[in-house]
């Protein structure tokens, strides 16, 4: 037998069907529905006379327009329209659905590992491009546009063409302060946002085996960020501990056949990637971005690069525009640029331990004056439960961030939440685009605990020198 | 998706080159939750002298009375006549909804744009290519003629005029099953309804826990 990757594995165990184009029928056991790409998913089936293929399959949550305060009070009324459709479709069509108010509500992909929804061995999809963050499980995860989710809701497979194989390879072990958003800031820097165009990622070595769940999630989420559809780490003892005891984790005796069959969700030792990117992870320092695409990152001892000697020319537009964009200096280094707001949250980073590591940085603290606004947004309801026994709330508030509701909240400028044009954030989100938190905001995407830090100290700083 | 086999159809003309889908709906319009209900605002800028919203009701706006589709003798038409490069501009699918949604079941051109075409295939909407001449011929015929009507059938790739005369054109030979049987991406998948059933009872013995709903 030839030897496979997880990727393999995963997509072999998944085949309905093989065409002769080269395309494939791929059966999807997870669907996970948000209130922004599904309304026009659910219109179509309607228009078509069609039903769910397998209602079970679908679970529903709703989290891009929620507001973090006073959440039950949405202003904007295309925000609320698309709410409330959720809703409508998920009672029609009896599909489970976390709506405001419930505390297992969150952003969807911190609600789907926390609740069991995402499974190793699974393939997942939600029309979001961040859907790889259930990868960390060991599964095949990725987002979809909406015409694909309609088909899944139809028919449960996708027509899909198979990716090649990428194989992120990190050895070592992170040095203390630096974190697993260091380590992917720092693989995307390497490799670039097109780095893995084309590929599925696994991301192995001993720095992923030492990670927990919760890191390995905040890698895979920002694949896409890498270029890659998918990203995904072999199923340890780690997965299985992080998966017992989950309301959709399989039950009885189910539950030892699972494990078994999870144990094998590895890439064979003799496996052979497409790609294959090394990393060192003792050299990895804390990262902050400093441009407009999650590639222009640094160490934060690094300084803003000069564009003048760049030899591309494309590159070279880009940078410029990009300093244009960020109001930054060639040659600044970067613990000198000041911020005016923090965002703590996102499906990258809120969940209990990124909320554990700010609240360690700020702890006994106070925000710097020139801060002025300092949000922290809890990735799930559960999650703001957890952090709220432990205490961390309070070291938050004591401190002078605010502590909202869960959502997507700043990490996209679809509800109150936005930056005001001109303003700098430090941000623990995913992507620095043009606008992405507000229109004319400038986004500096770093770690939980190095958004703290900026906080505290009003300007970038290296969170190693802080405590 | 609607099957297309044959149609006699009223056949209204919108004598312009490169109509792009902003015009042929606006993008204030993209924010809706629907895929449906577009076709009152198909055209919306050229069709109504004040401006479209999306939350705003479109009876009692004023119409545009020079625009084509607001004159009575094409009322309740089903082909529309264009020009060249038909549905060019950004990719929204809400273009090939507003035409069709309208109660155009075709669009007869000498030549339409790449993304437009992929999108009106999938969602019932037959684009017909014919040679700029004829076109042009059909422009002048119908202007002449009230209550004008073509006869489109599919199985044969034919348009033919009121008094016989009929041009071929082409379709590929997989965007016309699709169209004669009414299939779009969903219903070819659902073709292999058995494969997918097979593969449940398959899975269902080695990953249980999958499948515990059912
Ligand atoms: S937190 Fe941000 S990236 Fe994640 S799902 Fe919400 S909007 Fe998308």
């Amino acid at each position: 037998m030839t030897a496979k990757t997880l990727y393999d594995k995963l997509w072999d165990a998944h085949l309905v069907e093989q065409f002769d184009d080269g395309s494939a029928l791929i059966y999807i056991d997870r669907h996970i529905a948000h209130e922004v790409t599904t309304p026009q998913a659910f219109e179509g089936l309607k228009l078509a006379g069609r039903k769910l293929w397998r209602v079970a399959a679908t679970v529903a949550v709703s989290d891009h327009n929620v507001p973090t305060r006073d959440v039950h009070n949405i202003t904007d009324p295309v925000a609320k329209l698309q709410l409330e459709t959720l809703a409508r479709n998920c009672r029609e069509h009896r599909i489970t659905h976390f709506d405001i108010g419930d505390v297992r509500q969150g952003i969807v992909h911190v609600t789907g590992p926390e609740q069991g929804w995402s499974l190793p061995g699974m393939t997942i999809v939600c029309g979001d491009s961040h859907t790889a963050t259930n990868g960390a499980l060991g599964a095949l995860a990725f987002g979809i546009g909406t015409s694909e989710v309609e088909h899944v809701m139809a028919t449960q497979t996708l027509v899909l063409r198979k990716a090649k194989n990428m194989l992120i390879d990190v050895d070592g072990v992170l040095p203390r302060g630096v974190s697993a958003k260091d380590l992917i800031l720092a693989i995307i820097g390497r490799i670039g946002t097109a780095g893995a165009t084309g590929h599925t990622m696994e991301y192995a070595g001993s720095t992923i085996r030492a990670l927990s769940i919760e890191e390995r999630m905040t890698i895979c989420n920002m694949s896409i960020e890498a270029g890659g559809r998918a990203g995904m780490v072999a199923v340890d003892d780690k997965t299985i501990a992080y998966v017992d005891g989950r309301p959709g984790a399989p039950k009885g005796g189910l539950w030892a056949r699972a494990v078994d069959y999870w144990k094998t969700l590895v890439s064979d030792p003799a496996a052979t990637f497409d790609t294959v990117v090394r990393f060192d992870a003792a050299t990895i320092e804390p990262q902050v971005s400093w441009g407009t695409s999650p590639e222009m990152v640094l160490p934060v001892s690094g300084r803003v690069p000069d564009p003048a000697r760049e030899v591309d020319d494309v590159k070279r537009t880009g940078m410029q525009n990009a300093l244009k964009y960020m109001d930054l200096k060639p040659g600044t280094a970067l613990t000198d640029i000041a911020i005016d707001k923090v965002f703590i949250g996102s499906c990258t980073n809120s969940r209990i331990e990124d909320l554990r590591a700010a609240a360690d940085v700020v702890r006994g603290k106070r925000l710097a004056r020139n801060i002025r606004l300092a949000l922290v947004v809890p990735g799930s309801g559960l999650v703001k439960q957890q952090a709220e026994r432990e205490g961390l709330d309070r070291v938050f508030l004591e401190a002078g961030f605010e502590w909202r509701e869960p959502g997507c909240s700043m990490c996209l400028g679809m509800n109150p939440d936005q930056l005001a044009p001109g303003e700098r954030c430090a941000s623990t989100s995913n992507r620095n685009f043009e606008g992405r938190q507000g229109h004319g905001g400038r986004t500096h995407l770093v770690s939980p605990a190095m958004a703290a830090a900026a906080g505290i100290a009003g300007h970038f700083v290296d969170v190693r020198e802080v405590n | 998706m609607d099957a297309f086999r044959k149609l006699t159809g009223l056949v209204a003309p919108i004598d312009r080159p490169n109509v792009d889908t902003d015009a042929i709906i606006p993008k204030q319009f993209l924010k809706s939750i629907k895929r449906a209900g577009f076709g009152p605002n198909l055209f919306d800028e050229w069709r109504y002298l004040d401006k479209g919203e999306p939350d705003k009701p479109n009876a009692g706006r004023p119409l545009n009375p020079d625009f084509v589709l607001n004159q009575p003798r094409y009322q309740g038409a089903q082909i529309l006549l264009a020009r060249d490069n038909f549905g060019c501009g950004s990719s929204r699918e809400h273009a090939p909804w507003a035409i069709h949604d309208f109660g155009f079941r075709a669009v007869i051109a000498p030549s339409f744009a790449d993304i437009f075409y992929g999108n009106s295939a999938k969602n019932g909407l037959l684009l017909v290519t014919l040679p700029a001449a004829i076109v042009e011929r059909l422009f002048a015929d119908c202007a002449r003629t009230e209550g004008y009507a073509l006869t489109i059938d599919l199985e044969t790739q034919t348009v033919t005029e009121p008094d016989g005369t009929c041009h071929a054109f082409d379709y590929s030979a997989g965007l016309k099953h699709r169209m004669l049987n009414g299939l779009d991406d969903i219903g070819i998948t659902l073709q292999h309804a058995d494969r997918i059933r097979a593969y449940e009872a398959r899975r269902r013995d080695i990953t249980p826990w999958l499948f515990a709903d059912a």
